[in-house]
């Protein structure tokens, strides 16, 4: 199971660094939505700084979103993905490994952007750091509901659309505390239940959604 | 043959009784309306505080309980079709799948008529309205994805997959939201302040509810025979009813 993990991980990275500007699309289509903002709701620095995390927070989850349809499709098209659900592991280990290279891929780099957003958007320290460890916490959830949405939605006609719709519901929740907890610093409240919960939501998802996708591949794939 | 619990599943049975249930839930449904909205309308006592507008919940309350419910009905015969392998179970929730959704598309509209003359908004994030509105999102996920896929058996599985881990979410979606809704309005206004019910007031809901579920039955079995029958074409037994009607 760890060597089906590790090789899948590895695999997925090493592709993505040989397809560079693929990998950086959805950090660039974050930059540039997060940008399209200030210009649909105006220059204000005091409206600015109120919506900033959500902005952030949803601009993040539209590009995990856009960029996870293409996590099945590509192994799925040339049937590398059917050879790998017929390995002996379980493919649950398929299913984390793939939600991992996705983070490690998308999610990492919107995080390492997110304080240059919260410059642009004149956001105070403390409050740069709540929306980077609510990031952190969230993103990971992104990728795995992301995953399961990708694995239900394989080789659909309208595939995209599709999954954007099936997940956002379900993703409210990490949304919610994610933004919550830039909120909370900002009200000079203590953030750590927002926190605890985003970290509580991680742990869940980390459990239960791998074996859902596992399931989803096999239905997708029969 | 004796009659057992599986008798049903068998799509022929299903279709020949469904059949005679359908007029009877009709009836059912027409005659507990009237009844209902006749309590509602006519014999219910003002409400003291909202006046008139009050009367809205004879609609409201029982359309929002029954997308609640229907989600977990739908769920439930989705797992029993993918885990039993039975098709009939998987029909069923695909045809319950669109009821449910007009349920609670029908409980935030007669919502935003109450909310006007009573909140003086059509809308307000409210805990309860934005959960009804992400139900109504996860319903339109659930028929997207099952509609999207062609081939029955996978969306029939796919969907139950879906269905599944919405019921999970539904818990965590509603509490999340009750909580953001908490920290970011402060006072809002609750249905729960309200002063207790009168009695015709509740007999008239819950009439109107045993006239939802029975319009529930009524439109969820009609839909079900037309994908079993949609889905059996190839079988003597529909080819059989086919020729029949064409005779007659």
């Amino acid at each position: 199971m760890r060597h089906l993990f590790i090789t899948v991980v590895l695999r997925d990275l090493r592709l993505a660094a040989r397809r560079r500007i693929d990998a950086l699309l959805p950090l660039v289509f974050f930059i540039v939505a997060v940008s399209l903002f200030p210009l649909g709701v105006g220059p204000e620095p005091q409206t600015l700084r109120v919506i900033a995390p959500g902005i952030v927070w949803v601009c993040a989850l539209l590009a995990t979103m856009l960029s996870v349809n293409s996590l099945y499709a590509g192994d799925h098209a040339d049937g590398s993905l059917e050879q790998m659900l017929l390995a002996p592991t379980h493919p649950v280990a398929l299913a984390t490994a793939k939600a991992v290279a996705h983070w490690l891929i998308t999610g990492l780099p919107l995080i390492g952007m997110s304080p240059l957003i919260g410059l642009l958007f004149d956001m105070s320290a403390p409050a740069m750091g709540a929306l980077v460890l609510g990031l952190v916490l969230g993103t990971p959830i992104l990728s795995l509901l992301g995953g399961l949405g990708a694995a239900l939605t394989l080789g659909l006609r309208s595939a995209g659309m599709l999954l954007i719709l099936i997940v956002l519901p379900l993703a409210t929740p990490t949304l919610i505390f994610g933004a919550g907890a830039v909120g909370a610093i900002e009200s000079g409240v203590s953030a750590a239940g927002h926190y605890s919960l985003l970290g509580a939501l991680l742990i869940a998802t980390a459990l239960g959604v791998p074996w859902a996708t596992a399931a989803a591949l096999r239905i997708s794939t029969e | 043959m004796g009659l057992t619990f599986y008798t049903f599943s068998s799509p022929p049975k299903f279709y020949a009784l469904t059949g005679v249930l359908v007029p009877v839930c009709w009836a059912f449904a027409i005659v507990l309306t009237v009844i209902g909205l006749w309590i509602g309308f006519f014999v219910a006592p003002t409400d003291a505080t909202q006046g008139e507008v009050y009367r809205v919940i004879f609609i409201h309350v029982p359309a929002a309980w029954m997308a609640m419910w229907l989600y977990l009905v739908m769920a439930f015969w989705a797992a029993i079709g993918w885990a039993f392998k039975a098709r009939l179970a998987s029909m069923v929730a695909r045809a319950t799948a669109p009821t449910g959704a007009i349920f609670a598309f029908l409980a935030l509209w007669t919502g935003a008529f109450w909310g006007k003359p009573t909140w003086g908004t059509w809308w307000v994030w409210d805990a309860r309205l934005t959960s009804t509105l992400i139900l109504l999102f996860l319903y339109l996920g659930y028929i997207a994805l099952v509609e999207a896929i062609d081939d029955p058996r996978r969306a029939d599985q796919a969907g139950a997959l879906l269905s599944i881990v919405g019921t999970v979410n539904v818990p965590i979606i509603y509490f999340s939201v009750k909580w953001w809704n908490t920290l970011h309005q402060g006072a809002s206004v609750s249905l729960t302040a309200a002063p207790k019910m009168a009695t015709t007031m509740l007999t008239a809901m819950l009439i109107m509810t045993l006239a939802f579920w029975a319009y529930s039955f009524a439109v969820i079995f009609t839909r079900a025979r037309g994908i079993v029958l949609e889905r059996e074409r190839g079988t003597a037994w529909v080819n059989q009813l086919a020729g029949k009607g064409s005779r007659s």
